[in-house]
């Protein structure tokens, strides 16, 4: 009985998911042929253009804007059920089912991921679910790197970055079979570095009322960690709430919940700074950002409201799934299979 | 540093007033993203770019889209501001230019419980993101 209630709202994603899907490879595999026709009703510089860029979708402008907010209305429902970002799921997928460059993929990213780190922000800081303290040095770290990681991405042959792509989302998937956060990690001692940043806090639980005294340990190798991760967000434009976390709670010692907080509101810090650099560099078209961060964001909200309801542990693992399918797809894209 | 506040399970009232800021912030600015939108795609505003045209850019790498769009780079869209797609940027800024009006309110809240450490870290963030947003540093696009 409680199977079929989990399963239903899984289900109907799911189906809504396979349904955008198809019609996305439907419109891609029939836009090749359109081509031709577009190409000539065009005016003069709009037939040069089409010379220059060769084949386009050949669908009218609003069909993949629309497929994308129904896309990414579901995503942000999956997102939440599974427990990752919108982002890391963002682009693998639409870099591989949609017809965008990879660019404005990676800067759409970023702006979907920062919408919702920046959504829930308020909530997390209001309920001590995320940390000032411990976001502060943990952000500038990150920050500064993902301006370097954006520069990067931005600098390195698309190919070299589909493939780089490939392997990382294929490692996060692995990251997210393997990892096993745990709630309450036991530090025993605060090293001198976590108690002269004041690293340490209480959050009121309120499954348990119970009030959570927590505190860090490990804290030197944790922020060079963020160096690494923070590259990676800016490089790739896929957030980084699956890195955040594990280094957050497994590492240094932050209990479950304060890691998953402080990471979602590090997103809205980190992701800031690698969103300026595409942004600057064009990478963020309107007609097709605009609808994966209202999409995301309101699937992102049925999703928490489903997520009171259930805890359908085999979306993760479907995503996982998704994700190993999107990584190899982009790895072989980088391989020019 | 004292202990009092922050063991006590509260956030602290920098951390409400970041809070405050940013709900107010990012709710405006996913409000001003979705109206400007409308007046885009409607045809209300005109765009700099034909919408019909899009399609045919966005398949390809920023460089390309830059221009044969005739699209500048940088905060070049400002004076484009009136055209329909860059006037999305409006919202899109605002969401990009929270974290650095939430930043200033940091310093001085610091400054005034005498922790300079933070208060710097504050300043050397709001830094690296007006670095970021300025443009200044280039890099090789596609």
């Amino acid at each position: 009985m409680k199977m079929d209630r989990l399963s239903l709202p899984a289900k109907i994603a799911l189906f809504v998911l396979s349904g955008v899907l198809l019609f996305a490879v439907a419109a891609l595999a029939s836009g090749t042929e359109a081509v031709t026709g577009a190409a000539a009703e065009a005016g003069a510089e709009m037939a040069k253009a089409a010379v220059q860029l060769g084949a386009d979708t050949g669908v009218a402008w609003w069909v993949w804007p629309t497929v994308l907010l129904f896309f990414c209305f579901v995503l942000g429902i999956i997102a939440v059920l599974a427990g990752v970002g919108g982002g890391v799921l963002y682009v693998p997928l639409v870099s591989g089912f949609f017809p965008f460059h990879l660019d404005f993929v990676r800067g759409a990213g970023l702006m979907v991921a920062l919408a919702g780190a920046l959504a829930a922000g308020p909530g997390l800081l209001k309920r001590n679910f995320a940390s000032l303290r411990l976001a502060l040095p943990v952000a500038l770290i990150a920050s500064t790197c993902a301006i370097f990681g954006a520069f990067l991405g931005m600098a390195l042959p698309t190919n070299v970055v589909q493939l780089c792509l490939g392997v990382t989302i294929m490692g996060i998937a692995i990251l997210l079979l393997t990892s096993k956060n745990t709630a309450h990690p036991v530090v025993a001692k605060q090293d001198a570095l976590s108690m002269a940043l004041g690293m340490d806090g209480a959050y009121n639980d309120p499954s348990t009322g119970e009030l959570v005294q927590w505190k860090t340990h490990r804290t030197l190798p944790g922020l060079l960690l963020f160096i690494v991760i923070g590259v990676m967000a800016g490089m790739f434009g896929l957030g980084a709430g699956w890195a955040n976390v594990p280094v957050l709670n497994l590492l240094m010692g932050a209990p479950l919940k304060v890691a998953v907080g402080t990471s979602k509101f590090l997103l809205s810090i980190t992701d800031t700074s690698a969103a300026w650099v595409y942004l600057n560099k064009g990478c963020v078209i309107p007609l097709m950002a605009i609808p994966s961060i209202i999409g995301l964001m309101l699937g992102s909200f049925v999703g928490v409201r489903l997520l009171a309801k259930a805890k359908p542990t085999f979306i993760r693992y479907m995503v996982i799934g998704v994700l190993l399918f999107a990584g190899g797809k982009a790895l072989l894209k980088g391989l020019g299979v | 540093m004292s202990d009092t506040p922050k063991h006590t399970g509260r956030a602290s009232q920098e951390q409400i007033t970041y809070a405050n800021m940013l709900f107010y912030g990012c709710w405006g600015g996913l409000a001003l993203m979705a109206l400007t939108y409308l007046l885009y795609v409607t045809g209300i505003v005109t765009p700099h770019v034909p919408l019909e045209k899009v399609p045919l850019l966005w398949s390809q790498p920023v460089g390309t889209y830059l221009e044969l769009g005739k699209v500048p780079h940088g905060w070049g869209w400002t004076v484009l501001i009136a055209k329909g797609d860059f006037l999305n940027f409006l919202g899109i800024v605002l969401l990009a230019g929270m974290t650095i009006l939430c930043y200033i309110p940091l310093i001085p809240a610091f400054l005034k419980r005498g922790e300079k450490g933070f208060a710097l870290m504050a300043l050397a963030e709001i830094l690296v993101l007006l670095f970021a947003a300025s443009g200044i540093v280039g890099g090789g696009a596609h």
